[in-house]
């Protein structure tokens, strides 16, 4: 069986260190970028099986690279989970429209963000 | 009943008279005229119309000529019922354009000329002059009818009793008539004392009639019966007799000065009116609904040639009802004294603005306006006036010798003061019309009349000769009086009025439409027959180069020091001005224009402001309005156009608001949420670490402590955030405390850098500071200040991106301020970054665990504030730079930099 992949967009070094060791510990491979910049190049890069991704980032915010993943062949069928602080109904709206698979807000259990990062990837 | 006590009755009735009038005029004083202004009393007092030749004459006029008085009342009533169409735009324009009389109303519709004031008013004394004789015969006659019970009195008696009666009317109008200057503040006391003798009449007149109808003949079935047997009954009125005097009733109760001061000027309420116009008909019926059972009954009771006009009295008196025959007496005296009252007040108000002031004027030679106190001359005026108006009626009384039938005179008044109806009407209805038409008009209809009816009036043996009577004057048949133009045939009256009024008419069109008008014509036309359309908003004067003071100075003399001075400073007021003299613009010198017009007339008032502002001009912007025939279209327009200019900036401005507050209300929302975004960034580390700890799964106790260290640390960093939102809160609300002591920059440097360093030890940074410049005593909250430095030295060690981290701590002087430089030898901040940096939440790329929330700048800035000094950032130093600038704290500060 082939290795999970999840790629990790979040600039936090907190969180992504929670994450990292929680997604670690089922057994799987996470990969994080910090930087909106260059987040769209690293989901080319490695094609990841998940995709969670925080929005608000440095240069560039989860939505726009939400939106660029969904409009490009290659990366548009691939599953994202966002992540936010801002866990208006509005943001939810919007990530919802550009066609995101699960948006949480932070902070969140362990547990519920597990059980959905694997609902997404089954 | 001897004549002394008939003397001391009038003298007692004029008493109550002078009773009523002053303490009406006190009541108006203390601001309690309240019902003084009511509708009745306007009603009542236009019944000045109904005088002694209504008192007496109608019932004379019937015993004569049968029914043709009712044409006398029947005019009248046409015009009040048809009030909406002339009287309502009279009273409006006279409001608002303050007119104080019928020549004012003219001159100043026509260009504010005063040769029309001037015409008018002569018109209004050579018409009034015969009536007011006409008063003082009735009185005369009346008094008289009650002495022939004693010695027949002779003409030279009758005289100097009619010479008294004048006196006293003089004074009683004198002393209530011109206690005001301004001739547009309204008489109350006057105008109260006409309510009562109007009641006084009708309740005369009334009493006598139903005497007559109930007692003398016994009821009103053989009433009737007498009056068809009666002569009376078949006199027959040819139809243009009766028209005619219908028209001139109509046209007189219009132009009458008397008519137009109670009606017009004397007006308070223009809904007033509106009562009028029903209730003064109604008055009108009642007094002369027993006109004709009078003048039956007497007919047939007096002897053969005694005088038919005094029938009112001598039936009473046949019948030995002597105190009837008083009340009678009373109402007649009544109706004398109010019209000779009025009608005074009127032509006096006339003469004395369109006459002497101007006349005073011209020979003080423009000095006038600024020497010598204007308003005694005006009252003065208006006194000798008065006075001499009396003196001419009763001249008129000796030279006529008092022998003429009433309403025959009553006629020859109106179609006199009926000249001005063409030029009246065309004022208000025709923007067409123009001065020179209207002074041709009322010239011409001027000449007409006295040629056909005033010097007639004086009877064939009178002025003109029988001579000229039959062949026309120098033998010119032509002109013959009762035969203009050789058309004979016609009534007297019919002749002069239909030849009057036609030449006047036509004369006044067709000058009219051949002469051109003046702009300031033009103006006061448009405002006159659009007065509807725009009530205020008269512009007329340059000005600009005029003292306000030489103004003043003269407005005191008119409307007297306390009410100039007030009007000065309530326009001080408006403009938002110090002191108590305005600007003269144009608009306040209109106003002052509007207000002295009330006191001069407006001819008057133009020309005194002429004698200061230089020249009577109408501004580029007026000649403009008046210089296309469409203009009160325009005018109209741009009124529309300006308000509609006022919407769009009124709506404007409440988009601005609206977009300000969507503006606070979105930084609002937007600092709450970037809150709460910085306050779940730690939470989420926090929460998601110390499950993994409560899993209690197997993990190195490596990885237990750090997972711990990170609780602890995102648990430091959240308290540090709200500790910060809490103190810019405190900050930004101007609540904080500032302790204010003496220290040295120095100090307050070396207790930051000991700060920070305790902070964070382990990095380490080169620290570069000039000890001797250093040695700045400062005078300020030295904690928060070190807050500041504390922030800006932990900015420095944490961004400084320099492989060797640098920092320059270098205190001088910019522009008079100590200022301290923090520089760095990093990379700086990014351009981008600068504008916003001092905002809150402002973070740039410092995303590194336990960074600041993007407050401390902004704290810094607000601190900087509060102390009175300020936070930058320099560009162009080398790394990234900020600028304290110290609050200035005087001359301590300045002493160590030598």
């Amino acid at each position: 069986m082939k290795e999970t992949r999840v790629l990790l967009i979040e600039d936090e070094p907190n969180i992504i260190e929670a994450i990292r060791f929680i997604l670690s510990r089922e057994g799987w491979r996470v990969d994080t970028s910090s930087d909106g910049g260059n987040a769209l190049e690293a989901v080319r890069n490695r094609n990841p099986d998940l995709v969670i991704l925080d929005v608000m980032l440095p240069n560039r915010t989860g939505y726009d690279i939400l939106s660029d993943m969904r409009a490009d062949a290659a990366t548009r069928d691939i599953p994202v989970m966002m992540l936010t602080a801002r866990g208006q109904k509005k943001d939810k709206e919007l990530a919802e429209r550009l066609g995101v698979n699960k948006f949480m807000t932070k902070p969140f259990s362990n547990a519920e963000m597990l059980a959905s990062v694997r609902e997404l990837v089954r | 009943m001897s004549f002394d006590i008939l003397v001391v009755i009038c003298v007692v009735y004029v008493l109550l008279l002078f009773g009523v009038a002053f303490w009406a005029d006190k009541q108006a004083e203390r601001g309690r005229a309240g019902w003084l202004r009511s509708p009745v009393v306007y009603t009542l007092s236009l019944s000045v119309y109904c005088t002694a030749w209504t008192f007496y004459g109608a019932v004379g006029y019937a015993a004569r000529s049968g029914l043709e008085f009712v044409a006398i009342y029947l005019g009248p009533t046409l015009v009040m019922v048809g009030w909406w169409v002339i009287l309502r735009r009279l009273v409006r324009i006279g409001r608002s354009q303050r007119i104080t009389s019928i020549a004012d109303l003219i001159s100043s519709r026509y260009g504010k000329s005063n040769t029309l004031g001037v015409l008018v008013t002569c018109l209004a004394v050579i018409g009034t002059t015969p009536y007011v004789a006409l008063q003082l015969q009735s009185v005369t006659l009346s008094l008289d009818a009650f002495a022939q019970s004693g010695p027949a009195s002779d003409p030279q008696s009758l005289r100097s009793t009619a010479l008294l009666i004048a006196a006293g009317l003089a004074l009683f109008t004198i002393i209530f008539g011109t206690r005001n200057l301004n001739a547009n503040e309204r008489h109350h006391g006057v105008v109260t004392a006409i309510a009562v003798e109007a009641v006084v009449k009708l309740a005369a007149l009334m009493a006598v009639g139903m005497f007559v109808v109930f007692v003398v003949s016994g009821g009103i079935g053989p009433t009737l019966q007498a009056i068809d047997a009666s002569p009376i009954s078949s006199w027959d009125t040819g139809a243009d007799r009766w028209a005619t005097l219908i028209f001139l009733s109509a046209a007189a109760f219009i132009c009458l000065p008397r008519m137009f001061q109670v009606m017009v000027v004397e007006n308070s309420d223009e809904r007033h009116l509106a009562t009028a116009s029903w209730a003064f008909p109604l008055y009108l019926l009642l007094i002369s609904l027993f006109v004709v059972p009078i003048a039956v009954v007497g007919l047939s009771v007096s002897s053969e040639g005694s005088n038919p006009d005094l029938f009112v009295q001598t039936v009473p008196l046949a019948f030995d009802r002597n105190a009837l025959a008083m009340l009678a007496f009373l109402g007649g005296f009544s109706s004398a004294t109010s019209m000779v009252i009025v009608a005074a007040i009127a032509v006096s108000t006339m003469v004395s603005n369109h006459v002497v002031m101007p006349i005073w004027l011209n020979l003080r030679e423009g000095r006038a306006a600024l020497s010598g106190d204007v308003r005694h001359v005006v009252i003065l005026s208006r006194r000798l006036s008065i006075a001499g108006i009396l003196l001419f009626g009763y001249l008129y009384f000796v030279l006529s010798g008092g022998g003429a039938a009433l309403a025959a005179i009553g006629l020859v008044s109106f179609t006199g003061v009926a000249q001005v109806l063409p030029a009246l009407l065309g004022a208000i209805f025709w923007r067409g019309a123009t001065r020179t038409g209207a002074a041709v008009g009322l010239s011409v209809g001027f000449a007409v009349w006295v040629w056909t009816s005033f010097l007639p009036s004086f009877g064939e043996a009178g002025i003109l000769t029988p001579d000229i009577f039959a062949h026309g004057p120098f033998g010119v048949a032509l002109l013959r009086p009762h035969a203009l133009f050789g058309i004979e045939g016609m009534d007297p009256l019919v002749h002069s009025v239909f030849w009057s009024m036609v030449l006047n008419a036509g004369s006044f069109l067709a000058f009219s439409l051949l002469s051109g008008q003046t702009p300031l014509e033009r103006l006061q036309g448009a405002r006159f027959v659009n007065i509807f359309r725009y009530s205020e908003g008269t512009r007329g004067w340059s000005g600009g180069v005029v003292e306000a003071e030489d103004l003043l100075m003269m407005s005191q003399r008119l409307l007297g020091a306390a009410d100039a001075q007030a009007l000065f400073g309530a326009e001080a007021r408006r403009q938002d001005k110090s002191g108590s003299l305005p600007d003269v613009t144009p608009a306040f010198v209109e106003r002052l224009e509007r207000e002295l017009s009330g006191s001069v007339g407006a001819a008057t008032a133009h020309a005194m402001i002429a004698q200061i502002t230089g020249g009577a001009s109408v501004s580029v912007e007026d000649m403009m309005r008046v210089a296309d025939e469409t203009q009160q279209i325009l005018e109209y327009s741009s009124q529309l156009e300006a308000k509609s200019r006022e919407l769009e900036n009124t709506a404007g401005q409440l988009r601005e608001a609206n977009e300000k507050l969507v503006a606070l209300s979105f930084q609002k929302d937007n600092f709450l949420s970037q809150v709460s975004h910085e306050l779940r960034t730690p939470m989420t580390s926090i929460r998601s670490f110390s499950e993994i700890l409560m899993d209690g799964e197997s993990m190195s106790a490596e990885d237990r402590q750090n997972f711990s260290q990170i609780i602890n640390g995102e648990a430091a960093r959240m308290t540090r955030l709200l500790d910060d939102l809490l103190d810019l809160s405190v900050l930004e609300s101007g609540q904080v405390i500032l302790n204010r002591q003496d220290d040295t920059l120095d100090a307050v440097l070396d207790r930051a850098f000991a700060a920070t360093w305790r902070l964070g030890a382990e990095v380490s940074m080169a620290i570069d500071r000039n000890g001797l410049d250093e040695k700045v005593p400062i005078c300020t909250d030295c904690g928060r200040l070190a807050q500041v430095f504390i922030n800006l030295i932990s900015n420095a060690r944490e961004h400084c991106d320099a492989p060797e981290p640098h920092l320059r701590v270098h205190v001088h002087e910019v522009d008079g301020c100590h200022v301290v430089d923090f520089i760095d030898n990093g990379s700086g901040i990014p351009e981008e970054s600068r504008a916003e940096m001092f905002e809150k939440f402002s973070r740039t790329d410092d995303h590194r665990a336990g960074g600041g929330a993007g407050l401390g700048l902004a704290i810094c800035r607000e601190v900087m504030k509060r102390l009175g000094g300020d936070v930058d950032y320099v560009a162009g130093l080398g790394g990234a730079a900020f600028r304290v600038t110290l609050p200035d704290t005087g001359s301590a500060t300045r002493g160590q930099d030598g």
